[in-house]
């Protein structure tokens, strides 16, 4: 049976200016993603985790190489026409609005189509009740971990074909974290997942580990743990475990 | 009604029929049409243009409607109207302004509001202002509102200037007594060359009286907005102002938050913030599928809303 390739990165290179000063942000990151995967990108902090999750959605421009989506060079595309194209992202740090409420935020994405029971489903998958949140705006009377779930909730919406979330659990407390991890087992999508959390790491299909801006080693959860333990490269990935 | 005038009531006072209950509908400076309720009074001003509306004391849940229409180039309204509000009612006042106008003169409609809110009484009061028509003269309003709070009184009041007003000058002066409370939302979108200036002035005098004054503005292309706001508190009370702006192209926003407190247990708290769209919003909602543009849209909506 022939694999399906959904996402490929090829030599992707990342360098801003500082103080004059080229900084390499990312070098020559390039690996296959197949549909239906949980893959989880982990590493230190600095490794260029973030940097690489906007990259693919297009939030950030690569400086140098190519980004393939079914196929199809989406290097160029802008944030727009990526998500039109399947892809979702989740903040690490969710955006706040003057205004705007959580149910704006899930009419855009059913474009119009306002469903309560469809709402429902989405927040609930989160820990959220529809009938407590949907009108709440998105500012910061809520608190950090509400406003988490219900960032998560609208990459749910989007029910796109890769859905990108860059460090979803923080600021989830542990009641809703195994919670969280169930989402990510039953999504009928590819998740790419930066995370350090053991657990989400452990229900990976591939987990790719940056060191320094490049990849150090990709493989499979237990491939990678052992990678760090023994080489002993990552003190603190090696203490969460 | 012609359709210019149904057009205007609508979206000033949400207006798609002649309303139930006491209205006072005015149009280029005079009566259209008007319609007391057994709770409502609305008698004409014999000293000045202007009209009394007599709210009798324990109304409730019940409205009056008095827009103002626009559509003569050239002319200068002026109007005072004056609101008696008995003890214990609870009561909705709409009092939208629309101008259309086609010629080259300007229109101007200088509108004189006072609440006399009895003890007790609960108003909510809904201006909305809007400026239309072809031509690029001036569509100037200019509303003042003077309100007198009576003990345990509740005024909450939307202030909205929906666009196309080329002039505005809007002054609200408040005293309130004891555990009076009163709620201020103001929204401004001001494009092209307009300019939009407000002066909030209110007089915590009672024990225990509140304000929370909300304001939240765009200024795109040109235009100009200035807001000045002054909460006194002279008793133990609460005062709240917030001010926000959004910018863009060459707008200027001048925000003047000023607080007093003449009273040792007076809390008063003033927030002040304005410019662009924050790109972290406008990224957040191009990664649901919306253009920039769509985005920009969406939040300034929202912010306005």
């Amino acid at each position: 049976m022939k694999t399906i390739i959904m996402l490929e990165l090829q030599n992707i290179n990342y360098s801003v200016r500082e103080n004059g000063v080229e900084k390499q942000i990312l070098k020559n990151i390039s690996f296959q993603i197949q549909d239906h995967k949980n893959i989880v990108i982990t590493g230190q902090n600095g490794s260029g985790k973030s940097t690489l999750a906007k990259i693919i959605m297009g939030i950030i421009q690569p400086t140098s190489g190519k980004i393939l989506f079914n196929s199809e060079d989406i290097t160029n595309l802008s944030i727009t026409e990526r998500a039109k194209k399947g892809i979702a992202f989740g903040f690490q740090q969710p955006v706040t609005f003057k205004g705007l409420k959580v149910k704006d935020l899930l009419r855009i994405i059913l474009n119009d189509e306002f469903d309560c029971n469809e709402c429902c489903t989405y927040l609930s998958k989160v820990g959220l009740c529809a009938k407590d949140y949907l009108n709440r705006p998105l500012d910061n009377k809520l608190s950090g971990g509400e406003l988490k779930r219900i960032e998560i909730a609208t990459v749910l919406a989007r029910q796109a074909q890769l859905n990108i979330f860059d460090e979803p659990e923080a600021g989830i407390d542990l009641w809703s974290f195994d919670n969280l991890v169930n989402i990510f087992q039953e999504q009928n999508a590819t998740n790419l997942i930066i995370s350090h959390q053991h657990k989400i790491i452990s229900i990976a299909d591939m987990v790719i580990l940056l060191n320094s801006s490049k990849i150090d080693k990709i493989g499979t959860p237990d491939e990678i743990i052992k990678f760090i333990d023994t080489t002993k490269k990552c003190e603190k990935l090696r203490g969460i475990k | 009604m012609d359709a210019i005038t149904k057009e205007l009531l609508v979206q000033t006072s949400d207006l798609h029929a002649i309303p139930q209950g006491a209205y006072n509908i005015r149009k280029d400076g005079k009566l259209l049409s008007r319609n007391c309720s057994k709770e409502i009074q609305i008698v004409s001003k014999q000293d000045r243009d202007g009209i009394d509306i007599i709210i009798a004391p324990n109304t409730k849940n019940q409205s009056v409607h008095i827009p103002v229409v626009i559509t003569q180039g050239g002319l200068n309204d002026l109007v005072y109207n004056d609101f008696y509000i008995g003890e214990n009612c609870d009561v909705l006042i709409v009092a939208g302004c629309g101008i259309h106008n086609d010629s080259e003169q300007s229109s101007t409609h200088n509108g004189i509001h006072t609440f006399h809110i009895g003890k007790n009484a609960k108003v909510r009061y809904v201006e909305k202002h809007l400026g239309l028509g072809q031509t690029n003269s001036g569509k100037i309003l200019n509303p003042t509102t003077e309100v007198h709070m009576d003990e345990q009184s509740y005024f909450e009041m939307e202030t909205v200037q929906l666009g196309g007003v080329t002039y505005s000058d809007r002054k609200t002066n408040a005293v309130l007594q004891a555990n009076a409370t009163l709620i201020i939302n103001e929204k401004i979108l001001t494009t092209d060359a307009q300019k939009a200036m407000t002066n909030f002035n209110v007089e915590l005098v009672g024990e225990n009286s509140k304000v929370e004054v909300t304001s939240r503005s765009v200024a795109q292309n040109d235009s100009f907005q200035e807001f000045n706001s002054n909460i006194i508190g002279k008793a133990k009370c609460f005062g709240h102002v917030e001010c926000d702006g959004i910018i863009s192209d060459r707008a200027i926003i001048n925000s003047t938050p000023k607080i007093s407190a003449q009273d040792v247990n007076a809390m008063l708290v003033h927030e002040a913030a304005i410019g662009k769209i924050s790109e972290d919003q406008i990224i957040k909602l191009m990664t649901l599928g919306l253009t920039q543009e769509e985005a920009e849209k969406q939040i300034i909506s929202g912010f306005l809303s």
